[in-house]
């Protein structure tokens, strides 16, 4: 059976998707400190409110509030026993939501990295975070989410445990990876070596891509170094410009307009599920719909076009292609 | 891996043993940095030439791939690893020889944020390059800072953040270390995504470190104008 994410992308051609829900907790009252996931329980009209204010600006699909769902961030606030109650809360009050209105509206359940650090030099166990993962997630299907969102990933091993977390209860899921770093995650993973990670995973997703990040120029970049090794949709989940302290001020640069315009640019250079991150707000995504809507999709952009209308990258390589890539001269070395 | 032959740490010369050092760091080999460590001690090196020459040298060349993107951070974490592994055979030993500390940092993310990847980074390469460090965790109140500062011995404070909302914060806790006159007791370094130059300056803080890496070469610069001051 198809699931629900994937026939609403055929059927459409391309998803708005929703923006950002720290920066608008804050707005709706959020103490900074307190984890975003108790208004599940305790605020539940506000969350209500979050995710209305995505869809009332024409999204597609929202995310939700479940991000620091997981064990290992709710242990942070004592509150480790609680995973999977506040997961599926937060998708109940969702599938209040998309319920209410005429239009198909779906309800992705957002799972988002433990915070702690995998692999070889790491202090989490790929079984310890299938479990944490597996609890969250179970929480948000009991809870009516149409599809898994596991996102701001940046280690292989991390995905690999959503994966297989994902898998053992049967969902269809979206995965994304934040490339933060010179082009590519924290942890040195590149645009096109997350490609061929999801095109070789047995459990994969049945979309992937990338969010958050640094701006919109190196999303667009990102989303391009998929484009050619893409076997399924791409999701391109951009910051809303980046944050700049202005007298006392915090100030996303990230006009309405200039969102619109990523928006349209992320759906020429491949993507089919195109939405906000962090500071992305209604109005923005209201933009977004709008420009989405009402021009054609456009040809592909270069590499060059895309800094001409959105500024410079960050870093002058992202690790992938022919170009030059930074090498040590090494002594040698024992085998 | 390799064609060629096997390397007998034991049979390389002082010079040809920091040298591997450097790469054994490099490629994060803990058991190999621990035997060389050894050898160096062995041949009558004093601890703290041993910890400086050779492992904290070995981080300095990580630490500059690190910021170029050559590295990244699971290589730079393997690397802190195997230096850790030498740092705990030679810690006694400086501690017995009074060799000068390379530095002792309280380090926690500020009031109201609940964010811990990129401090906890800072902690793993801080504490690889031979710093001490104490962890407060997340979410600290000004008095979690100046206690810990107060009944310890401490050289460097770390202030991290990564929300826009709670950023400011870092300028509280810096006014008070002024209002009770231990400000200039310590260098402050601040850090996290929203942060930038700019803002260090505005809130009165020694420094901005954009990562990791330049937060540890930042700490090092402090340091050694501190000794220097003393030696003068």
């Amino acid at each position: 059976m198809t699931d629900k994410l994937t026939a609403m992308i055929a059927e459409k051609g391309y998803l708005l998707a929703d923006g950002a829900t720290g920066t608008n907790l804050f707005n709706l009252g959020l103490q900074a400190g307190d984890p975003p996931e108790f208004w599940n329980t305790d605020e539940p009209d506000k969350i209500r409110a979050l995710y209305q204010g995505s869809v009332s600006a024409g999204s597609d699909i929202f995310l939700t509030n479940s991000f620091g769902g997981n064990a290992s961030r709710l242990k942070l606030h004592n509150a480790q026993a609680r995973a999977y109650e506040l997961s599926k809360v937060a998708a109940e009050l969702g599938r209040e939501v998309a319920d209410k209105e005429a239009r198909q509206v779906l309800v992705a359940g957002s799972i988002g990295p433990t915070g702690e650090i995998m692999g070889a030099a790491g202090t989490l166990s790929h079984d310890s975070a299938v479990e944490m993962f597996q609890e969250t997630a179970q929480g948000l299907m009991d809870g009516g989410a149409d599809v898994l969102w596991v996102e701001t990933i940046s280690a292989p091993e991390e995905y690999a445990a959503a994966a297989e977390a994902i898998a053992n209860i049967n969902a269809p899921w979206v995965g994304t990876m934040s490339f933060d770093t010179a082009g590519r995650t924290m942890m040195g993973m590149t645009s096109e070596g997350m490609a061929e990670m999801v095109a070789g995973m047995e459990n994969g997703p049945v979309a992937f891509g990338a969010n958050c990040g640094v701006g919109a120029s190196d999303l667009l970049r990102t989303i391009h170094g998929f484009a050619d090794k893409a076997d399924r949709p791409i999701v391109a989940k951009g910051n809303a410009g980046i944050p700049k302290y202005v007298e006392g001020h915090i100030h996303y640069d990230g006009t309405p307009e200039v969102m619109a315009q990523y928006a349209l640019l992320a759906r020429a250079v491949g993507a089919s599920v195109i939405g906000g991150c962090c500071g992305t707000m209604p109005n923005h995504l209201r933009a977004m719909r709008e420009a989405l809507d009402t021009n054609p999709k456009g040809d592909k952009p270069t590499l060059d076009e895309i800094t001409a209308a959105m500024g410079d990258f960050s870093s002058a390589s992202d690790g992938t292609g022919d170009g030059p890539k930074p090498e040590r001269k090494r002594r040698g070395r024992r085998g | 891996m390799s064609d060629e032959q096997d390397i007998i740490l034991s049979e390389l010369s002082d010079e040809e043993l920091t040298l591997q050092m450097h790469d054994d760091l490099y490629d994060g080999m803990k058991e190999e940095i621990e035997e060389s460590v050894n050898i160096l001690l062995s041949r009558g090196w004093m601890p703290y030439d041993v910890l400086t020459k050779a492992l904290v040298e070995g981080m300095r060349i990580v630490g500059i791939d690190f910021r170029d993107g050559i590295l990244f951070v699971p290589e730079v974490l393997l690397a802190a690893n195997a230096m850790k592994g030498g740092m705990a055979i030679l810690k006694p030993l400086l501690a017995e020889t009074g060799a000068p500390r390379l530095g002792n940092m309280v380090i926690g993310t500020v009031k109201g944020d609940i964010h811990d990847i990129g401090k906890n980074l800072v902690t793993m390469m801080m504490e690889g390059a031979g710093f001490e460090v104490k962890d407060l965790g997340i979410n600290n109140p000004v008095e979690n800072y100046l206690d810990e500062l107060e009944n310890g011995e401490y050289d460097i404070l770390g202030m991290s953040a990564l929300l826009t909302t709670t950023m400011p914060y870092m300028k509280v806790v810096i006014d008070t270390m002024v209002e009770k006159g231990m400000r200039e007791d310590y260098v402050v370094l601040v850090g996290g995504a929203p942060l930038n130059e700019e803002f260090g300056k505005a809130i009165g803080a020694d420094a901005y470190c954009r990562d990791a890496a330049v937060a540890v070469e930042t700490a090092k610069e402090y340091m050694a104008k501190k000794h220097n001051q003393l030696g003068a």
